[in-house]
């Protein structure tokens, strides 16, 4: 009782939990201080040696005589034996380091991959592994918005099984229904890019960086449900799914092979899904049943926030880095370079837009398709050149690079 | 290893007792290295073979358990030169091992063992046989003649390093193989935590009195070279002043189950020495060693 501090463990042994009160009330003491320890569990003084040569303390039994005599705990429990405090237990949070602030003005701009996947905000013990994040620079990826762009995508989610109308009555010829397949078909093998290439980043962003990792992740969620409902809805008239062409698969491979996370995002956000957030208003509009509208325009909800966030982090990343957009540019002319001799948008898919817009085959329904399909690509165009100089290009600059966008549309 | 002897480099000898012990002296190679330290290390399969391999001359320093410590020392004193322990892990110090029964049995107290069936660990284990079993000779129970002993033999040759054997024996207390079982303090609550032993089911029969486990040994004289006894010298320091703050050395200290080293001491070997002494347990190795 040297040194006055004491712990009555009453019968609690260290099987069952007694190691938790013995380091709290360690942690309350210098080193070398000493712990008076009461106890009436079996075999107490046996595992309290244990414990304190695993842990570094000191241990000094107390003789079975001399514990009979020994005053007793509150609980009326004995003297079991006195534990010095080691240094040990507090010397393994010696050098460590607080991994930024957790809010997201506490992000610094080149995190340590010694962080690795600690909390932003945690204290991480020094010593630990070295992760290879590759995208572990603010400036390649923060946006302020993030935080609230994940925010308003998790109270978007919406649930296909309820959220669609499936059982809606389907009464268009079936020439429109082969069309609206062959638009899903292609639809479903672009949200698949759009799916692989944020799931693939998202694993490469450090994770103190953890609002545009979640943005991310839910982008892919995103892409996976909206595949899904496409495949759905292309199997509700039995018929088989269209054509895939090698050109749109080609221009599509540019996406997936891309590895620089400015020039993917450019590419597949603001150029790509930008563009598609027009397509699938076209198709709400033009959708031969309330089923088909219905998933249009949610889907065209969840891309709206994908294109979002590319523009906020790449707007964010060219006001600090003034090479950014001679590197976006060099990225949209390379891409037109690679697929210049391949077809485009295919011939079915063209087609089968006109004709959706169309409803039926006779020449006046496809002439005014037809417009509604140029007027698509007109709007395609004007969106493009406008998200184009809000990244800071010139709007002759912006014209110009919007017409070398793939014909594929993403 | 042949190698090795070419160079300047401290060598160390240590039982492969386990995968990790690669881990770790690869790891305390890199830690030396680092401060400008050459250090080596050769593995073997068992403790006999280190010994014997050291006083060949084949390394500088072995890491040893204390019956290869006893082995040593007896050996280095038939040959007319000195052992001595110049270090150990903090953890190495004043173990107790406890002999455990299951409550409301027919062992109330020790000297109900008599006729009865003691399980202990492998047969070269100071901690789950060979301790235990002086602590009851002590007590006037002598194995195979008062109890029988029932050996739970994992890897013999590595003088207990591995639990298996003591985990064996706690098993079979708890399948009614054995009436009692042997083990360390530590041991004993990992068994109740991780559920081998029943909490209620099995109580501490006896304790036996406070002992010490490895330590670095060196040879005097041997190996032979101006530069030995400076080496030596170097390591100790260098061990000694590894700190458990250190972030680099840490998670090595914490695979080899310490929090500091401490300088060696001899005197936490009696009661196996008087083990050995009364069962003539080291006879056979010091036999072969010339050392009889």
């Amino acid at each position: 009782m040297a040194d006055g501090a004491a712990l009555d463990l009453d019968d609690l042994g260290l099987d069952r939990g007694a190691a938790l009160l013995l380091r709290y009330a360690l942690a309350d003491l210098q080193v070398g201080a000493a712990l008076t320890v009461h106890g009436s569990a079996p075999a107490l003084d046996v595992h309290l040696r244990a414990f304190a040569r695993a842990e570094g303390h000191g241990f000094e039994p107390v003789a079975a005589a001399t514990q009979l005599r020994a005053p007793r705990a509150a609980s009326g429990a004995p003297h079991i034996a006195t534990l010095r405090r080691g240094e040990a237990s507090a010397a393994r949070w010696v050098g460590a380091e607080r991994a930024g602030a957790a809010d997201a003005e506490g992000t610094v701009a080149h995190p340590p991959q010694t962080w690795g996947l600690a909390a932003r905000g945690a204290a991480v013990e020094a010593g630990g592994p070295t992760f290879a994040f590759q995208l572990a620079w603010r400036e390649q990826l923060w946006t302020e918005q993030a935080g609230e762009l994940y925010r308003q995508a998790a109270s978007a989610q919406w649930d296909p099984e309820t959220a669609i109308p499936w059982r809606a009555e389907r009464s268009h010829p079936d020439v429109v229904e082969h069309a609206l397949v062959q638009v899903l078909t292609y639809l479903i093998e672009n949200e698949t890019a759009a799916l692989v290439v944020p799931a693939r980043f998202c694993a490469q962003v450090h994770p103190h960086f953890r609002e545009v990792m979640q943005v991310l992740a839910i982008q892919a969620a995103d892409e996976a449900r909206h595949i899904e409902v496409f495949t759905r809805r292309a199997l509700l008239s039995g018929l088989p799914l269209g054509l895939s062409t090698t050109g749109g698969q080609t221009s599509l491979k540019t996406l997936v092979d891309e590895t620089d996370f400015a020039l993917a995002s450019f590419l597949l956000s603001v150029l790509g899904e930008g563009s598609f957030v027009h397509l699938l208003g076209f198709l709400h509009v033009h959708a031969p049943d309330a089923c088909t509208a219905e998933i249009m325009r949610l889907a065209a909800q969840d891309e709206a926030r994908h294109v979002a966030f590319g523009m906020a982090h790449l707007g964010r990343h060219a006001a600090e880095d003034p090479t950014l957009l001679a590197r976006l540019q060099q990225a949209i002319e390379h891409r037109h370079d690679a697929l210049r001799h391949t077809a485009g948008l295919n011939a079915e898919v063209f087609d089968a837009l006109v004709l959706l817009a169309a409803g039926a085959m006779t020449p006046r329904a496809v002439a005014a398709g037809h417009a509604a399909v140029a007027a698509l690509v007109e709007q395609m165009d004007a969106g493009r050149r406008n998200r184009l100089r809000r990244l800071g290009f010139t709007a002759d600059r912006a014209a110009e690079l919007s017409a070398l966008h793939t014909r594929n549309f993403m | 290893m042949t190698g090795s002897r070419t160079d300047d480099a401290l060598v160390l000898g240590a039982v492969a007792y386990d995968a990790k012990v690669v881990t770790i002296w690869d790891g305390f190679q890199r830690w030396f290295a680092e401060r400008g330290f050459a250090f080596d290390y050769v593995l073997y399969s068992n403790y006999e073979r280190q010994v014997a391999a050291h006083f060949d001359g084949a390394f500088d320093v072995a890491w040893n358990s204390p019956l290869a410590w006893l082995q040593a020392e007896r050996v280095a004193t038939a040959r007319g030169c000195k052992a001595r322990a110049i270090a150990m892990r903090d953890t190495d110090q004043d173990l107790t091992s406890v002999i455990v029964t299951k409550s409301g049995g027919p062992i109330r107290e020790l000297q109900d063992l008599r006729g009865k069936t003691l399980g202990v660990g492998a047969g070269d284990s100071p901690q789950a046989t060979m301790i235990p079993l002086q602590h009851l000779a002590e007590q006037g129970l002598v194995a195979e003649r008062d109890f029988a002993v029932r050996r739970f033999d994992v890897l013999v040759g590595k003088h207990g390093d591995h639990v298996g054997g003591e985990r064996d024996a706690a098993r079979a207390l708890m399948a009614g193989e054995v009436d009692a079982a042997c083990m360390i303090d530590g041991n004993h609550l990992v068994f109740l935590n991780e559920g081998t032993l029943s909490r209620d089911g099995t109580r501490v029969l006896t304790q036996t009195g406070a002992y010490d486990h490895c330590n670095f040994t060196v040879l005097d004289g041997l190996p032979r070279g101006d530069d030995a006894a400076a080496k030596i010298a170097s390591f100790t320091e260098f061990l000694l002043a590894m700190r458990y703050d250190d972030p680099a050395v840490r998670p090595l200290l914490d695979l080899e189950g310490l929090k500091q080293w401490r300088p060696g001491r001899t005197s936490g070997y009696r009661l196996l020495a008087d083990a050995c002494d009364r069962f003539g347990w080291l006879d056979p190795f010091l036999r072969q060693m010339g050392a009889a």
